[in-house]
């Protein structure tokens, strides 16, 4: 009896209802860069691949890389890779026993956010800078 | 694997919408309904209450909804004022107590659910069969191997209040199902009420039975599955950090090693 009501018995909603929250938001957001950094170090060992084949072939990964399309998957590369590396910083916190006051914990994930995109805006100005 | 999806006898369909009583503060409570006897797929009806009628807390409310409109209306209660944790659900995205929820803190429309990822047995009721099950495998009890005292086991004020922000849980449920890790391996993965009681005990200066509760844990889905998600620290309705908990343990796992 139990068991004819319990095979049918629906699940309830999670995902779907749950409010979305900066610090769950975060926890996600950490995981996704870290798999793109998985893709990043692909476009890495490409352009060293390239370096070691011929010239040419360099030249055009080198072209790849100077196209606008080229540059943004870079941008991508080096935001993830600084999020993802202060992810770690927070994560290397809380293994510590630390960070775990509800009031810090926001503004870590905050911090967290903010930084990565100041981090990566300073890196791709000053690669700029070098390059002029 | 990871389900993200509802199952096809989960996904929610439109309801009833209930005939609002008269009152100058009505206030709408959108409520998941799930009857096992009629074979349909849940649904959310829609209610209206005149809070100056009612009582402050959602708790308040929906009682009111059961007493005055819908008898059908399902779901736990007991103390009303949050000690039993009989009255977890999701209300406003969150999971919380009823009973220490104001309606008032909801903007527009109270959205209410069931604990998050759980079989339903009936609209709020979910089934925390499983949930009991993982607190009993942390072997919640004193476990000794010297003899028993003649009057009683002694802690000192200090070893007492290591204890505290962990005694107070009242299994309410709300942060397990809160946690996305507990959602995708509730199976495997204790979650943080167990592992908060977990780290209750291996903390007791008079338990005596640390090593084997440590070894009971190492496993990567048991403690491993918590990825500092914190959606369970800020659910707890007791104010509990049960991530906290579980970072301690995972502190301890190391510190045996070295």
């Amino acid at each position: 009896m139990a068991n004819d009501k319990s095979a049918a018995r629906p699940l309830s909603p999670h995902l779907q209802i749950y409010r979305p929250m900066l610090t769950m938001m975060m926890s996600i957001v950490h995981r996704i860069t870290g798999m793109g950094l998985y893709f990043g170090i692909i476009l890495l060992v490409w352009w060293l691949t390239a370096a070691s084949i011929s010239d040419g072939y360099f030249d055009l990964v080198q072209g790849f890389f100077g196209h606008w399309f080229g540059r943004l998957l870079l941008f991508g590369f080096t935001w993830a890779l600084i999020h993802h590396a202060l992810g770690g910083l927070r994560h290397l916190l809380w293994d510590t026993g630390r960070g775990f006051d509800l009031n810090l914990i926001e503004w870590l994930a905050r911090a967290n956010l903010a930084g990565s995109i100041v981090l990566t805006l300073l890196l791709w100005v000053i690669g700029y800078g070098v390059m002029a | 694997m990871v389900e993200f999806a509802l199952p096809q006898n989960s996904k929610v369909q439109p309801g009833k919408v209930w005939p609002k009583p008269a009152g100058s503060k009505l206030q709408e409570f959108r409520i998941y309904r799930w009857n096992p006897d009629d074979g349909k797929n849940p649904q959310i009806d829609s209610y209206h209450v005149d809070m100056e009628q009612c009582g402050p807390m959602v708790l308040d409310a929906i009682i009111k909804i059961k007493n005055e409109q819908d008898p059908t209306l399902t779901f736990r209660r007991s103390c009303r004022e949050g000690i039993c944790g009989s009255c977890a659900m999701n209300i406003d995205g969150t999971n919380t107590l009823a009973c220490l929820k104001a309606c008032d803190e909801v903007e527009g429309a109270v959205r209410i659910y069931p604990l998050p990822h759980m079989p339903v047995v009936k609209d709020l009721v979910p089934d925390l069969t499983r949930f009991y099950t993982q607190h009993r495998a942390i072997e919640p009890w004193l476990k000794t191997t010297t003899p028993e005292p003649v009057k009683e086991w002694k802690q000192s004020h200090n070893e007492r209040a290591l204890l505290d922000g962990l005694y107070e849980c009242i299994l309410c449920a709300c942060c397990s199902t809160s946690c996305p890790s507990y959602w995708w391996n509730g199976y495997r993965y204790l979650g943080p009420a167990a592992l908060l009681q977990a780290y209750r005990w291996l903390i007791d200066s008079r338990d005596e039975a640390r090593k084997d509760r440590l070894d009971n844990l190492e496993d990567p889905f048991k403690l491993y599955r918590c990825h500092t998600i914190m959606n369970c620290a800020k659910a707890c309705p007791k104010g509990l950090n049960p991530a906290k908990a579980i970072a301690e343990i995972k502190k301890l796992m190391v510190e045996r090693l070295l």
